[in-house]
This record gives C-alpha cells, sequence and structure tokens, in this order.
C-alpha cells in the first residue's frame, strides 16, 4: 500500500451565496499524478489554493502526511513551506534572478545558509534544463523559462506534493511543450503531483488518475483509460471530445498507436 | 543684463550659508519623510482595519492642510502644550510630517502596483506576512515609486522656504536679509530664484542616476515601457 500525502475529506468553499466547492473528498498517494480537468470555473482552481490554503475553506478537512492542517491552531506558513504550487501567470519574483529566485525561500523560510541554497537552486535549475539562465532577470526569460524557473522555485523547498495550477495555459503553443517535459520528467521521477491542466496528451500519458470536475463536484473519476475510452457518464465523454479537439488534436492522432 | 550679472556675483557668498540650511531642512524633511511615509504606505494597504484607517486619517490630516498652518501649529501652538522647540527643529517637523503623507501615497501606489499576484507567490512558498513584504514586496516598491517619488525631494526643497516664516536662516530668509540692505528685491529674488533652481537641478542629476542604478533589466511599471 502507498502512502497517503494529501487527503481531502468532504472540503466545502462559498463565495457569498456561491458554492464553489461541494464535498469534495480525494486522496493523493506518493509519487501519483493526479490531472484535474473540467469547465473553466468549475473550481479547480479553488481547490488548489484551498489545498495550500490560501483560500479558508468552509468545510470539510485537509490532511497533509495525516496531519490535519485545516486544524485551528496549525500554521499557515509552516504548511506551505511542504506544499509547492506553480501558477499559470508564473508569479516569479521579479527583482531578483532566476537562482535567487531559487534561493529566496531557502533561505528567508528554510533558514538554510546562501552558500547551500545556491547549490541546491543551482541543481534544480539543472533539473529544469535552466543552469545557463541562473543570472537572467525574469524580464530576460520567455513565458516558459519562466515557468521552469517557478517549477524549480517550488522543487527547492523539497515539497511533500506539487500543485500545478493551469501551468501552461498563459504560455504561446510553441512553449508549451518544454514545461510539459519537465512535468513528466518529474512525474517519472516520483514526485507526487496535483495538476490543474486542460493539456489532454500530458493527462493521458502522464496521469495515474484523471478527475473530471463541474460545478464544484467531482463528476468522475479513473485512470486515463476509463476517461478517455470508457467514461461513465456522457457529460465526461463530451467534455473530453471536445477539449481534445481544441486543445490535444497532435496528441490525439498519435494516441492511435496505444 | 550685465549689471544683474555683477550683482549676482557680489551677493552670492551671502546664498551659501542660507542654501547648506535650505538643503539641512530638505533632507531632514525628506528622511522624516521616508520614516513615517513607508511604515504608513505599508500599513495602508496590509494593516488591517484598524491600522489602515489610523495611516488613512493621517495622510489625510497632513496631505489635507497647507504646510504653512502646521509649520505655525507645531511652531506657536505646540509650546502652549509645554513641547517647545528650535526654530530649525519645528521646520524639519513640520516638512516632515507633510512630506510623509505624501511619500506615503507614493509608496502605496508602487506596493499596489507590484500587485497581490507577488504576496500569493512568497505566501506559497511559506513567508510569513512580514517577509513577504520585507524581501519581496517592498524591493520592487521601492524601484517602481523612484520615477514619481523623485518629485518629492524637489518640491520639498522649494516648499522649504515656507521656514523665513519663522525666520529659519534659509535661502528664503537670507534673500530678505539682502534686500533689506541692497534696497533691490527684484535683483536680490531673481538672484534667490536662480539658486533655488541650480540646487533643483543638481538634485535631479542625482535622483536620475539613482533610477538607472537601480534598474533591472525588464522590470518596470506597464506605463513606463512604452
Amino acid at each position: 500500500m502507498k502512502k497517503t500525502i494529501l487527503e481531502i475529506e468532504n472540503l466545502s468553499k462559498t463565495y457569498g451565496s456561491s458554492v464553489v466547492l461541494k464535498d469534495i473528498s480525494l486522496k493523493v498517494n506518493e509519487g501519483d499524478t493526479i490531472v484535474i480537468i473540467g469547465p473553466s470555473g468549475t473550481g479547480k482552481s479553488t481547490l488548489l489554493r484551498c489545498v495550500n490554503l490560501l483560500t479558508k475553506i468552509d468545510g470539510g478537512k485537509i490532511f497533509l502526511d495525516s496531519e490535519e492542517i485545516t486544524a485551528p491552531g496549525v500554521s499557515e506558513d509552516n504548511v506551505r513551506q511542504h506544499i509547492g504550487m506553480v501558477f499559470q501567470d508564473f508569479l516569479l519574483f521579479n527583482h531578483l534572478t532566476a537562482i535567487d529566485n531559487v534561493m529566496i525561500g531557502q533561505v528567508k523560510v528554510l533558514g538554510k545558509s546562501p552558500a547551500d541554497a545556491r547549490e541546491k537552486a543551482l541543481q534544480e535549475l539543472e533539473r529544469v534544463g535552466l543552469k545557463d539562465k541562473a543570472n537572467h532577470y525574469p524580464g530576460q526569460l520567455s513565458g516558459g523559462q519562466k515557468q521552469r524557473v517557478a517549477i524549480a522555485r517550488a522543487l527547492a523547498m523539497d515539497p511533500r506534493i506539487m500543485l500545478f495550477d493551469e501551468p501552461t495555459s498563459a504560455l504561446d503553443p510553441e512553449l508549451i511543450g518544454e514545461v510539459l517535459e519537465v512535468m513528466k520528467r518529474l512525474a517519472n521521477d516520483g514526485m507526487t503531483m496535483l495538476v490543474v491542466t486542460h493539456e489532454m496528451g500530458f493527462a493521458r500519458e502522464v496521469a495515474d488518475r484523471i478527475i473530471f470536475m463541474e460545478h464544484g463536484l467531482i463528476q468522475e473519476e479513473g485512470s486515463p483509460n476509463e476517461m478517455f475510452y470508457h467514461p461513465k457518464h456522457e457529460r465526461t465523454r463530451e467534455f473530453l471530445w471536445k477539449i481534445t479537439e481544441l486543445y490535444g488534436k497532435h496528441e490525439d492522432q498519435g494516441s492511435e498507436k496505444l | 543684463m550685465r549689471e544683474w550679472f555683477a550683482f549676482f556675483q557680489s551677493i552670492l557668498p551671502n546664498f551659501i550659508q542660507g542654501a547648506q540650511v535650505t538643503l539641512q531642512l530638505t533632507f531632514g524633511g525628506l528622511l522624516l519623510g521616508l520614516i513615517i511615509g513607508l511604515p504608513a504606505a505599508v500599513l495602508r494597504v496590509y494593516g488591517g482595519k484598524k491600522l489602515s484607517w489610523l495611516a488613512i486619517a493621517y495622510i489625510e490630516l497632513f496631505r489635507g492642510t497647507p504646510i504653512l498652518v502646521q509649520l505655525f501649529v507645531i511652531y506657536f501652538g505646540l509650546p502652549d502644550l509645554g513641547i517647545t522647540m528650535s526654530r530649525m527643529g519645528a521646520a524639519v517637523l513640520a516638512m516632515g510630517l507633510n512630506s510623509g503623507a505624501y511619500q506615503a501615497e507614493y509608496f502605496r501606489g508602487a506596493i499596489q502596483a507590484v500587485g497581490g499576484g507577488q504576496m500569493m507567490a512568497a505566501r506559497a512558498i511559506g513567508m510569513s506576512r512580514y517577509t513577504a513584504i520585507r524581501h519581496i514586496i517592498l524591493p520592487q516598491a521601492l524601484r517602481l515609486v523612484i520615477p514619481a517619488w523623485s518629485n518629492e525631494p524637489i518640491s520639498l526643497l522649494k516648499a522649504s522656504s515656507v521656514a523665513f516664516l519663522i525666520a529659519v536662516p534659509d535661502l528664503m530668509t537670507t534673500a530678505k536679509a539682502i534686500v533689506v540692505k541692497t534696497y533691490d528685491p527684484i535683483g536680490t529674488y531673481l538672484a534667490v530664484a536662480v539658486v533655488y533652481l541650480v540646487l533643483v537641478y543638481v538634485l535631479n542629476i542625482f535622483l536620475e542616476l539613482a533610477e538607472k542604478n537601480l534598474q533591472i533589466p525588464g522590470f518596470k511599471l506597464e506605463a513606463q515601457q512604452r
């Protein structure tokens, strides 16, 4: 039995009168890559933000390594150190070079020495293929490079789990590949990942489980094979068909060989 | 014209001491304004309800009343409460309090321009609010603020002339004394205007230099990018 890293129990979230998340329950085991798909405005990003405690939940519980992180008195800053987050719009620290972006959390949050932090930062930059850009400022990097630095920044904290919030949605089409490549490698290296994306090729190839969310609910979940070829709900089939048409046609043709 | 030049040259040495006092007033006020204004801006943006209300009250009070009134209240009014201070002290305090309110608004604008995303990203790697403000928000805001903030030393330098009204021996007071001796008000006030102009010009050079030296590639306000 694999160890459970993240467990969400009956999570709910409302903004005023609109219910964004209803009774979401979800388990992420060590080394799993879970991909969440669904139409926009169905609470996928909100779910990630709740897990990272960037958004307060209204009901339910979240456990990280079997410890409840939503319990009163838990230090949010402490929890977030162990959860890596990658945003749609990168959000690199614009006044810092790539390497300083990867170092600052280690130094200011984990209290590492600058020398140790630098070594680790170089390792992580190498992992995302950007060691040679270490001294570039975000303004001098392409979108894809920025996102890879952002991934390195999160990895440098040695997180228990990585959350990706539509990491390629703000990228030019030709830059998407390099980011997905890095994410695939991470998944293969055994990183535990919870990914919100519209990249169906990535979902099919990398996901251990796909979760289809709509209207704040988990409508269906299963292996890529089940979800793509034998979905239980007509709505799942319809959504997947539409989105594959839109985003992943080139990948779709490749999948004939599967 | 040549006549005035000769007159200007003859009275120029008298302005040196006055110029020093004017610069002391300016930098004293600027520094005090920075010390008050930066925390006020941070409190206004991140302070929560009560503290941001306090910051707003301070800013509105000192932006909403003339600096001359503030100076007179401090210099002539505070002694009634048992607080007396030197002319210079009163002038620096008035200018600092006044400037702090304006600087707070410059800083607030810059902090808000840095954007909530940066704060979110900082919190996401486990930084506390304080650490994020200190190491992520302010280093960016302080760079963004320079072009707008550069108005402040210049306007403060000129505003320092109100100190004349409580007889601080600044440029303006010096000019007045020269007028009494030479009976040439137009020539003298033109001369002091030139001195102010030169000081502002020199100040500007330093500010532009600072802006250039602190620049980061690709890091600008959207409006500056054009």
